[in-house]
């Protein structure tokens, strides 16, 4: 597709026309809430200022979509523990800073720790390769975007001192617990574009059959987010409870074959803790017995069941989940700040309260 | 870098798991492309280093047209 059809997904006439629509479309009377998934899809909302479009009784709210947010710290101090051990530790920028219990990996680099940040695993496998005297470890964070990447280098010819710390969660489960709670009280759902271009639609089939939740699967140029809302919307207003794609250009029915069945090669799906939200049935990955050697949960034989996710004061659990917006906690741009961040919703750039951070003069009108 | 992101690159070279992509600015970069069927001229999706699925132009233009339809209907 060309730079035209491009222009157009972001073209500002054609979103005060999708706006126009929404305007149509939305019930006078009641509140209408859509929770997202994704912390892209809150960057196009917040950077291009797409909720200052909207009515004011539709409300769009950030779910756990942030997938270095969500890593409990528990893992970063396994990941914590082997640097301190002497393992080359490797990870993605993002997740450096997260805090652990007592300490971040850029922390533990401070005091002289090997923490390696990278691009991409396949630059981590082939430091390992060059350094066959040490140990290196992956810290594998990431939904089912990210997923296949890990699954497809685990069963590839990974060198002998490689392995993989996972940390890798799945979306739909997290939507699932975003309906039980209580006084949330979610209208619509805007399920993840490049979490979907994997998994395809059938896992969010759920949704609309058994939740009677409207649930769109949405891109990420602010058109795309837009005709999203009204899509909802305009279910929400006739009552009506469908699994549509918007985002067909990437995100195709069955989704990405090939990257499915790499995960399911690679993975068992077991129980997971989410930071800030607790333990979630079928959430989380791990790798299977016959990959047990690249498991450095395994591999080390790491024994940490327990950390300290939440500091006191910090409200992230709340921000996570959608309860509350990152300008309702005490902290927010005071004691916690890009630069000095204390809770992970600040730490990763896709965390909402760093996105707000970045714009808030969107946010405050 | 933002985890779930994922950017639209053209493929201009392709060699076996490799190919080389250029995302608009005319720089090559190598990205590992073992996740999709693509060929050269394909746009993909690129995420941390790996292409993750092929952009469709035909349901790119669809989308569009589809919003055209919405866009010019009347209210209900």
């Amino acid at each position: 597709m060309g730079m035209a059809e491009n222009l157009r997904f972001r073209n500002p006439e054609v979103a005060q026309n999708i706006a126009a629509k929404i305007r149509e479309v939305t019930p006078k009377k009641g509140q209408v809430k859509i929770c997202h998934v994704c912390g892209t899809h809150e960057w196009t909302i917040t950077h291009f200022g797409l909720r200052s479009l909207l009515p004011s009784n539709v409300e769009v709210i950030a779910g756990p979509g942030c997938p270095v947010c969500i890593v409990p710290a528990a893992e970063i101090d396994e990941a914590v523990q082997l640097a301190k051990q002497g393992k080359v530790v490797t990870c993605f920028g993002d997740v450096l800073r997260v805090p652990g219990s007592e300490s971040s990996l850029l922390e533990a680099k401070a005091g002289g720790a090997d923490v390696r940040m990278v691009y991409a695993v396949s630059d981590a496998v082939e430091m390992a390769r060059k350094e066959p005297e040490k140990e290196f470890v992956f810290s594998a964070v990431g939904f089912e975007t990210t997923a296949p990447i890990t699954a497809l280098e685990a069963l590839g010819d990974l060198p002998k001192n490689f392995s993989f710390l996972v940390s890798h969660r799945l979306i739909p489960p997290a939507m699932e617990l975003l309906l039980g709670v209580g006084d949330l009280q979610i209208d619509g759902f805007l399920a993840p574009g490049h979490v979907s271009a994997i998994i395809g639609l059938k896992p969010y089939e759920l949704f609309a059959r058994v939740y009677r939740m409207p649930t769109v699967v949405a891109g990420f140029e602010p058109n795309d987010v837009l005709m999203s809302i009204y899509m909802i919307i305009k279910q929400v207003s006739t009552r009506d409870a469908q699994l549509q794609n918007e985002y067909s250009r990437v995100v195709k029915p069955e989704g990405n074959k090939k990257a499915l069945e790499l995960m399911d090669k690679a993975f068992t799906v077991v129980a997971g803790n989410w930071r800030g939200i607790g333990r979630l049935p079928d959430s989380a990955l791990q790798l299977r017995e016959s990959l047990a050697q690249f498991d450095a949960r395994r591999k080390y034989e790491l024994k940490i069941k327990e950390g300290k996710d939440i500091l006191l004061g910090c409200e992230c659990h709340l921000v996570i989940i959608g309860k509350i917006k990152p300008n309702q906690c005490p902290m927010f741009l005071k004691a916690c700040t890009p630069a000095k961040p204390i809770g992970a919703c600040m730490v990763s750039s896709e965390g909402t309260c760093r996105v707000w951070a970045k714009n808030v003069a969107a946010n405050t009108s | 870098m933002l985890m779930c992101l994922a950017i639209p690159a053209k493929i201009m070279a392709l060699q076996g798991e490799k190919a080389q992509v250029d995302f608009g600015q005319g720089v090559l970069r190598d990205v590992n492309v073992s996740l999709v069927e693509a060929k050269i001229g394909d746009y993909v999706l690129v995420h941390a280093g790996y292409a993750i699925q092929v952009l469709e132009e035909k349901e790119a233009l669809e989308t569009l047209s589809l919003w055209n339809d919405v866009l010019s209907s009347t209210g209900e």
